[in-house]
């Protein structure tokens, strides 16, 4: 399997870049109050926080999964003037810090903002401060992950199927449904997880869009920011681990569903 | 009775495609070429994946020209089948019907019937990963041919194969042609799948026919140095003046036919006889020739030779030790004329 | 072309931070009342974040009064500034915005000495310009469909507001807690809340978007500003001057002019 000795140039930084971010993770594991661990599981913010947590970043990745695999196939699939411009503009988000991102969402669809004012003298709704705030705060970063990765794969799939398919009689529409889809089911998978560990990890457009109020928009990153702030440091250790220890469990059974293709 | 008619012009980059095309009823074309001559593009136009630039396609009197190649009335058998992977070989049959709005029983009822045509009634429930060369290559003709398609399109069918399920499938390839009620096309660039498969034989060089006729009149007389390597012949150009044709070297050919004005002369390998000096007896046909490349070709050897004429000869490997053949060995070549085919080039 | 994106977001970034660095030492007084005392180096100064422009201004006149001292600044609400400072954060100076979260430092014992109280700071009803809700008191703010912005409680102005609240036996259900005073005061200014419980002097400080309303319950919740040099300080001597400074009559001014009162 090797082919010779393995170069230090090589091992050392790896080694030292598997430590670096492993070493965190240890810290955590080492401050954990364990004694007190089951009774902290309980509380009734931090169960709250986490069903919160679990709910908006599903939703988040459902809405996702309905624009972003739309839009990427138009990426991937149809040749119009400025698509490297709109591809442009997705990646936006990715390199946009999350607090940004909250600012601009505010200006957009806050109460005195450019569609949100609209929205909010016509309809009386107003998303800043409500659970759909969040979802919404969630969608804004973790749908560039899924229209990226979603649109690699597009481009991975061999497009002469789509052919073969029309040659059949399939129409566009059919092609993608009963052709596409499946063929590139396994990078929705990989997409629709990424953007459910982004969204559930999301903290920075939440907290300046949908505010911080427990039970609504009061998230587990939320909690666990706002309990560090108040000098408890173990509840915040405590509500920490849940989080790693949740998104771990889902994202290795979702590995062992989906994820195991090549 | 013409079936398909269409003269496709498609122009792409620097190529241009402009081929016309008629295929009778029940009747089996193939479209011979080497690499690059627009075989597999004049396959995608007629299947609606390439669009035309010009000309037109007519199929049972209908004009389909401008057709999306969901709504022809085409089969297509791809070069590696492309068998959807995540439906089962009953399910890829049952495609092409279910998308034509039959029913999912009858669309199954259907799809076992054509999996039972081509032998392959226990293998429905496979996934294509799952089946062997041969067998993804009867799935994939079960499929094409499972919409009743009135042109069936064959792009290189047997390319993927290995030599001996080549040869089986090629002798059931050729039953399952010969059954279907509709126009066919076979893109191939092999001669031989060509020569079994197909009723009559259209030669594309370079985006146009260059020749076209059944394998027998081919065979005798082609008219460009890949048909005549095709059907490995040598093949010579020039001007017809009774039994003689004189090339543009000036060298001069003779054959036992009669031809006047711009001419062909073609003569197998294997008529070329080899001398190590100047033969006794006829002059004609004769010319100093000298050996410039020696290969295996089945039992015996083929042989090049630089001269007045490029030739290609074949000689028996008892010969070619007397001769003792190197490359760069001077030579006497000669052909007997009654070996030598000539025919006029219009 | 993803490179490059991020290339030039990073040029942006780093064109907004020099620019903001240009912009303050342009406000920077020639003052230089302190006598040539020995101190130098650079003060860390962890400050509440309803300190910032008053600190800000202090930090200036500071260094220009010691030649060769730089003042850093590191704003944040109360509650995390304390939970830095005890996880070993560098800092000499700790400027809290309530007794409570200087207790957190103090009672870690991490603190040089007894904190000294430098300033008072009330409560006020932030609302958007020409108040369009209408807000007179603590009371308005349960009117059905006002929004209203609290801190969390953790923070020295979500205490304090609890407090009038308490006082003013107002039960309030806000849409959101802030994690500082300045985050709160951002949302009135977004027009995001109709209200929000903030400081006079971050209300004062915004007095071109918002408008400060008064309130008898605050005077039950006045908040007191103690001040100390930590005993894990590098520039102890610094820290010491800073403060001093603050305590001067040339630090009252500055501090009175934003709108604390004195303690």
């Amino acid at each position: 399997m090797t082919r010779g000795r393995i170069p230090g140039a090589l091992l050392v930084p790896a080694i030292c870049g598997l430590i670096f971010l492993v070493l965190p993770l240890v810290g955590l594991l080492w401050r954990t109050p364990w004694s007190t661990l089951p009774q902290r599981l309980t509380e009734p913010e931090v169960v709250e926080a986490l069903r919160l947590s679990l709910v908006t970043a599903s939703l988040a990745t459902g809405f996702c999964l309905l624009l972003g695999v739309p839009l990427a196939w138009l990426l991937a699939r149809v040749t119009f003037p400025g698509r490297r411009l709109v591809r442009a503009l997705i990646t936006v988000p990715l390199v946009l810090p999350p607090v940004v991102g909250g600012i601009a969402l505010l200006l957009a669809l806050g109460r005195r903002g450019l569609l949100g004012g609209w929205l909010d003298s016509t309809f009386g709704v107003s998303l800043p401060f409500t659970t759909a705030g969040v979802v919404v705060a969630e969608m804004f970063v973790a749908l560039p992950f899924l229209v990226i990765s979603v649109e690699g794969a597009l481009r991975g799939a061999d497009t002469r199927y789509e052919e073969a398919a029309a040659t059949l009689g399939a129409t566009r529409w059919t092609t993608f449904t009963h052709v596409t889809l499946p063929l590139v089911a396994p990078g929705i998978a990989a997409g629709g997880v990424l953007c459910w560990a982004r969204a559930l990890g999301e903290f920075g457009a939440t907290i300046t869009f949908a505010g911080n109020y427990p039970g609504i928009t009061q998230t587990m990153p939320l909690a666990v920011y706002q309990t560090m702030e108040s000098g408890d440091l173990d509840g915040a250790v405590v509500l920490s681990l849940i989080l790693l220890v949740v998104s771990v469990t889902i994202l290795a059974a979702l590995r062992d569903r989906w994820l195991t293709a090549p | 009775m013409t079936l398909m008619d269409a003269h496709l012009i498609v122009e792409r980059g620097g190529f241009r495609l402009d081929l016309e095309l008629t295929i009778g009823r029940g009747e089996t074309v193939a479209l011979l070429g080497p690499n690059g001559a627009g075989k597999t593009t004049a396959l995608r136009a007629l299947a609606g994946l390439t669009p035309l630039s010009g000309g037109f396609l007519t199929l049972d009197g209908r004009d389909l020209s401008a057709t999306p190649p969901e709504q022809r009335p085409v089969g297509v058998v791809f070069q590696d089948y492309l068998l959807f992977p995540h439906l089962s070989a009953r399910d890829n049959v049952a495609f092409g019907p279910r998308r034509h709005g039959v029913d999912r029983r009858t669309a199954h009822a259907t799809a076992d019937r054509w999996l039972e045509r081509v032998g392959l009634t226990d293998h429905g429930r496979r996934k294509p990963r799952n089946l062997s060369g041969g067998q993804a290559q009867r799935v994939a003709l079960a499929r094409a041919l499972a919409v009743d398609p009135v042109l069936l399109l064959l792009d290189e069918p047997l390319a993927a194969l290995d030599a001996r399920t080549r040869l089986e499938t090629r002798a059931e390839l050729r039953r399952h042609l010969a059954a279907h009620p509709g126009a066919t096309l076979l893109v191939t660039h092999d001669p031989l799948d060509a020569l079994v498969l197909a009723d009559r034989l259209v030669i594309v060089e370079d985006g146009r026919v260059v020749q076209e006729g059944d394998a027998a009149t081919i065979t005798a007389r082609p008219r460009t140095d890949y048909v005549a390597q095709l059907v490995g012949l040598n093949l010579y150009r020039g001007r017809g003046e009774g039994h003689a044709v004189r090339l543009e070297s000036g060298f001069e050919l003779t054959a036992t036919d009669v031809v006047h004005g711009d001419a062909f002369v073609a003569f197998p390998p294997a008529a070329v006889a080899l001398h190590p000096s100047r033969p006794d007896g006829s002059p004609r046909n004769t010319w100093p020739a000298t050996l410039t490349d020696i290969q295996r070709h089945g039992d015996n050897l083929r042989v090049r030779l630089d001269g007045p004429i490029v030739v290609a000869a074949d000689i028996t490997p008892a010969a070619a030790a007397y001769l003792d053949l190197v490359p760069g060995r001077e030579l006497w070549a000669a052909v007997k004329a009654s070996e030598t085919r000539a025919y006029p080039a219009e | 072309m993803k490179l490059k994106l991020a290339a030039a977001g990073l040029t942006a970034v780093l064109a907004f931070g020099l620019a903001g660095c240009g912009d303050k030492e342009a406000g920077t007084p020639a003052a230089g009342a302190n006598s040539g005392s020995a101190v130098t180096g650079t003060v860390n100064v962890f400050a509440a974040a309803s300190l910032t422009e008053s600190f800000t201004t202090l930090g200036k006149r500071f260094e220009a009064a010691h030649q060769g001292t730089t003042v850093k600044l590191n704003f944040a609400g109360s509650s995390a500034l304390a939970t830095q400072i005890n996880q070993g954060a560098p800092a000499d100076v700790f400027a809290s915005a309530a007794p409570k979260n200087m207790a957190t430092v103090t009672d870690a014992g991490n603190a040089a000495g007894p904190p000294t109280t430098f300033v008072k700071n009330q409560l006020v009803i932030a609302v958007a310009k020409g108040n369009p809700k209408k807000i007179a008191g603590l009371a308005d703010l349960t009117r059905a469909g006002t929004k209203v912005a609290l801190c969390a409680e953790a923070v020295p102005c979500g205490a304090a507001a609890k407090t009038a609240l308490d006082a003013a036996g107002v039960k309030l259900t806000p849409v959101t807690l802030e994690q500082d005073v300045k985050a709160a005061l951002a949302k009135v200014k977004l027009g995001e809340v109709d209200a929000a419980l903030v400081y006079r002097t971050d209300a004062k400080v915004s007095s071109a978007d918002v408008e400060a309303i008064e309130f008898p319950e605050s005077d039950k919740a006045i908040n007191e500003y103690p001040i100390v040099v930590l005993k894990n300080a590098a520039n102890a001597a610094g820290g010491q001057a800073f403060i001093d400074y603050v305590l001067s009559a040339d630090g009252k001014a500055v501090l009175t002019e934003a709108g604390f009162q004195a303690p």
